[in-house]
């Protein structure tokens, strides 16, 4: 069944044509590496599938719902979670209050209920710290999470961001490089994370440089070359591909 | 109707003599530089200071008396403006944008209520005042002396825009707008730059000053607030960060104004020209010219 | 033009005052915070009990959830949390109870109607500085007109009761709906803007709504609106009055900063992106903060109105949001007890140092440039460490 459905997307900045028809799909609790040299487009799409960028044109739709023109918090409403490419955690607040964040579209609790305190509150924000708890229990952190989030170490941050989006409770994740920065044995780490929120089944894309991981984890392989697709399929099979081969090895993009 | 065109020209000029220091500042920091009104006010009296310690101005020579007193105001108030970069500015670049704003709300307050402890509360009586012949042209009355303050404003505005886009200063300007860190790296000494883009832009706003107490005949300590208000909505108007627009702005903010005085009646003058500005901030936030890249300092 | 403007602190006696207001201060001194920044969080249960104990208890903006759970969640997951938990609550609730018990007591030390006065309207300070709290501290909009709300709400509920001989308490209703429409008013255009351009935007909105009042009739014109009804019997009567309507907004204050629209401000303050990416609609959540405050501020102008019985546009200068922002701004923006410290410290201090009455502004000007460089986080900060920031 198909949970996210790309089809046909362009993005253009002034004359830059930034996705170039690109189409691709996720079904329910599936795990897909969108990979590419720098500047191909995985960023960009990303940011139009979550609704930060309007695509100049294509379609996007979530279980058959249109995505476009939806702000991102609307995006993130439907149960599409995301992490950044250069961290963009809550510095300032800590580490719990960061993962709350992921709880703001699910928890039932009105201004009135904070105002007085009302049982539905107390439980409300019982359940909100439980949750964070949990969540960072998930991804394992070790740091301190009652301390600021700019205090923990590069790697901790990274796990923070995963807590804050699966504390949303997404039915799709993307993740935008999360192993960059990271060292052998935390990319180790992410990659057991990674299944092992594949096994809630939520469906992951992920952006990824790191070749290793992407074969390790991905059960489908799509590959952009400057806006365009130029692979799709399992693992197995993209390694093996010409044109991909090409792309990362050079030679003419278009040969 | 040409009088009412001919006053929102005169005013709009003042307007976007302040305008120019505010849009110089925002374009290179990106900083809106409440205090850059208080150095206008703190031009007008240091115009009226060197004017009293000369002694009465015989009204024959008062033109190029008040030329003179206007270069010397322009370096006082350049380089107040450039200490104020130095003691509350420089420390903060990085620093949050809330702590910046609030840092130039703190300026402006010290300087205005400074000034009331310098000079009092009372408005001060300008020792020179340009009244005088008036004109008549297209059936609008002028004087001499407007034409003189708007002349000069002219060229002070083409001097600044000849500054900005000819010369290797005006690069260096451009160049940090649009990145500062590269700058840097490509040699370019930043702090020096943005001290000389406050010297201008302040100098500017203390020739503004000199020319209004002139003008108008008082001042006081307050007279910078509206008119950094005013030059600020003349600057949205024009395209903030943008010297063309910035000077169109003014001058069509000075219209606007005159226009919808004789309109809605003088009571009003400051709501409507406030209003304009929400207006152009929610309709089109990039002002007329804002969208103009290259010229941006 | 906007002109020295009304002080809130009426003229009153100095050193007389000095005594019954300074405990608040006293009763925690910023010597103490770093002893209870990490205990905001366990402020939050304190005030769950009674409203008026949250005054200025809560540090920041922790869940009481999250704070009760804190101390067994803690030796649970072993990790670095200090184990005093249940001292620094215990400290922080008591501030808070400590400065509404000075505030209770203070007319018995000194109940001259100076005295009165000038803590009238220190409390009606307090109030303003909370609101504008949720839009600046919490919310991170710099919000430059704040005296528009505070002319709203004083105008409104001043108007409707002398023209139609009602009792303020009635207007009350129509100064909800007033500051509501005035907070949208507002707030729908400008809060798209960038940060900055807001503040010049509030600055403006904050002169529209002082020169409308002036130039209308049904305001009074320069002159403004007198004979307004009093709230209360007699001066006491309306200093404790002003101090419970105060308290119960403070508290409120702080726990719409501990609930979950509060940490949705934080989010957008912080970082709108990621806030916009975990579900937080940005753009109304920047409106609820500001009509919050447009409420707060609203409320403190019938206060005010009640209070002075005579409003007029000269109270409603830029001067006044500058003086409330500089309360926030020295206090600790985003921390409610820091606030309510810093609103006092504003609206009393000129009472003491009458000699440097020409001064005073000056010295606030320079002390916005110098908490700015060197305690930007305030006197009394919120602190991250499972408090809030």
């Amino acid at each position: 069944m198909t949970l996210l459905d790309v089809a046909d997307l362009r993005l253009s900045f002034g004359g830059l044509l930034a996705i170039d028809g690109l189409s691709f799909s996720v079904g329910e609790g599936e795990i897909v590496s969108v990979i590419g040299p720098n500047g191909a487009g995985k960023t960009s799409a990303f940011n139009c599938v979550t609704g930060f960028y309007r695509p100049t044109a294509g379609r996007i739709a979530l279980r058959g719902r249109d995505l476009r023109g939806l702000r991102p918090s609307a995006v993130a409403g439907l149960g599409v979670a995301r992490t950044f490419q250069n961290l963009r955690l809550f510095g300032e607040l800590s580490v719990l209050d960061n993962v709350r964040a992921g709880t703001h579209l699910w928890l039932r609790q009105s201004v009135f209920d904070a105002l007085l305190h009302t049982p539905r509150y107390r439980r409300s924000e019982h359940e909100c710290t439980e949750q964070a708890h949990h969540w960072l229990d998930f991804v394992g952190l070790r740091g301190d999470r009652y301390g600021p989030a700019r205090a923990l170490s590069y790697g901790e941050q990274r796990r923070t961001e995963i807590a804050r989006a699966l504390a949303r409770h997404p039915c799709l994740l993307l993740l935008d490089e999360p192993a960059a920065g990271l060292n052998h044995g935390e990319k180790a780490e992410l990659l057991g994370l990674i299944r092992r929120i594949r096994d809630l089944g939520v469906a992951i894309v992920l952006i990824e440089h790191d070749m290793g991981l992407v074969m390790e984890v991905s059960e489908r392989v799509v590959v952009l070359n400057f806006g365009r697709e130029i692979a799709d399929g399992r693992p197995e099979d993209v390694r093996r591909d010409p044109a991909v081969i090409e792309a990362y090895l050079g030679g003419e993009p278009h040969a | 109707m040409t009088q009412l065109v001919w006053n929102g020209l005169f005013v709009g000029s003042f307007y976007a003599l302040v305008a120019l220091g505010y849009s110089m500042v925002y374009g290179i920091i990106k900083l809106l530089n409440f205090a850059h009104g208080d150095l206008y006010m703190l031009g007008a009296f240091t115009g009226f200071a060197i004017l009293g310690a000369a002694g009465g101005v015989s009204s024959s020579a008062a033109l190029p008396v008040l030329l003179g007193v206007l270069l010397a105001t322009m370096v006082i108030t350049g380089l107040a403006g450039v200490v104020l970069e130095r003691v509350a500015y420089r420390p903060l670049r990085g620093a949050p944008r809330l702590s910046l704003l609030i840092t130039a709300v703190g300026a402006s307050f010290a300087l205005e209520y400074g000034m009331r402890v310098v000079a009092g509360a009372d408005p001060r009586v300008y020792p020179v005042r340009l009244g005088g012949t008036a004109l008549e042209v297209f059936g609008a009355r002028l004087t001499v002396q407007q034409l003189a303050l708007v002349a000069v404003a002219v060229v002070l505005m083409a001097g600044l825009n000849l500054l900005v886009t000819r010369t290797r200063e005006g690069r260096a300007m451009r160049a940090i707008a649009l990145d500062p860190r590269t700058s840097a790296l490509m040699g370019i000494d930043v702090n020096a730059v943005i001290s000389r883009t406050f010297f201008l832009g302040s100098a500017l706003a203390g020739a503004a000053g000199v020319m209004a107490g002139a003008y108008y005949g008082k001042i006081d300590f307050l007279m910078g607030f509206l008119i950094g208000l005013k030059a600020f909505t003349a600057a949205v108007i024009g395209g903030i960060g943008n010297i063309p627009g910035t000077m169109l702005g003014g001058l069509l903010l000075g219209l606007l104004e005159s226009f919808g005085t004789f309109w809605l009646g003088g009571e009003w003058r400051d709501v409507f020209a406030f209003g304009v500005l929400i207006v152009f901030l929610t309709v089109r936030p990039t002002g007329l010219l804002g969208e103009r890249v290259t010229e941006r300092v | 033009m906007k002109g020295p403007g009304q002080d809130p602190a009426a003229p009153g006696p100095d050193s007389a005052l000095s005594g019954p207001d300074s405990p608040p201060q006293a009763g925690s001194p910023p010597g103490s915070d770093s002893a209870l920044s990490g205990s905001g969080s366990s402020s939050g249960s304190g005030s769950g009990s009674g409203s008026p104990s949250g005054l200025a208890g809560p540090a920041g903006a922790e869940p009481p959830g999250g704070s009760r759970t804190t101390g067994s969640e803690v030796r649970l997951r072993g990790t670095t949390k200090p184990p005093t938990v249940a001292s620094r609550l215990l400290q922080n609730r008591w501030a808070g109870l400590a400065g509404l018990l000075v505030a209770l007591l203070a007319p018995f030390v000194n109940a001259t109607p100076y005295a009165l006065s000038v803590m009238t309207s220190a409390a009606i300070f307090v109030m303003l500085a909370a609101g504008l709290n949720i839009v600046v501290g919490y919310c991170g909009l710099l919000d430059l007109g704040y005296a528009a709300f505070f002319a709203v709400g004083a105008y409104t509920s001043g108007v409707l009761a002398t023209r139609f001989d009602l009792p303020l308490l009635a207007t009350v209703p129509a100064v909800l709906v007033a500051t509501v429409i005035a907070g949208i008013v507002i707030g729908a255009p400008t809060l798209r803007l960038r940060s900055d351009y807001l503040a010049v935007v509030t600055l403006g909105f904050g002169e529209i709504i002082r020169i409308t009042a002036n130039n209308l009739e049904v305001t009074g014109g320069p002159s403004g609106v007198y004979g307004i009804p009093h709230l209360a019997d007699g001066p006491v009567g309306f200093y404790y009055l002003t101090v419970a309507v105060v308290a119960v907004a403070v508290a409120g204050a702080a726990r719409l900063g501990r609930s979950r629209l509060g940490r949705a401000w934080r989010f957008v303050r912080e970082d709108e992106d990621a806030a916009e990416a975990m579900g937080v609609h940005t753009y109304r959540v920047k409106l609820a903060a500001y009509i919050a405050g447009a409420i707060w501020g609203g409320l403190a102008g019938v206060l005010f109105a009640a209070h002075l019985s005579a409003i007029s546009p000269a109270s409603f200068t830029f001067l006044q949001s500058a003086l409330v922002l500089m309360a926030v701004v020295l206090g600790g923006m985003g921390s409610m007890p820091g606030v309510v410290i810093g609103a006092i410290v504003i609206s009393i201090l000129p009472e003491i140092l009458r000699d440097l009455a020409d001064h005073r502004f000056f010295l606030f000007g320079v002390l916005l440039i110098v908490v700015m460089l060197l305690r930007p986080q305030g006197l009394w900060p919120a602190r991250s460490k499972e408090a809030l920031k």
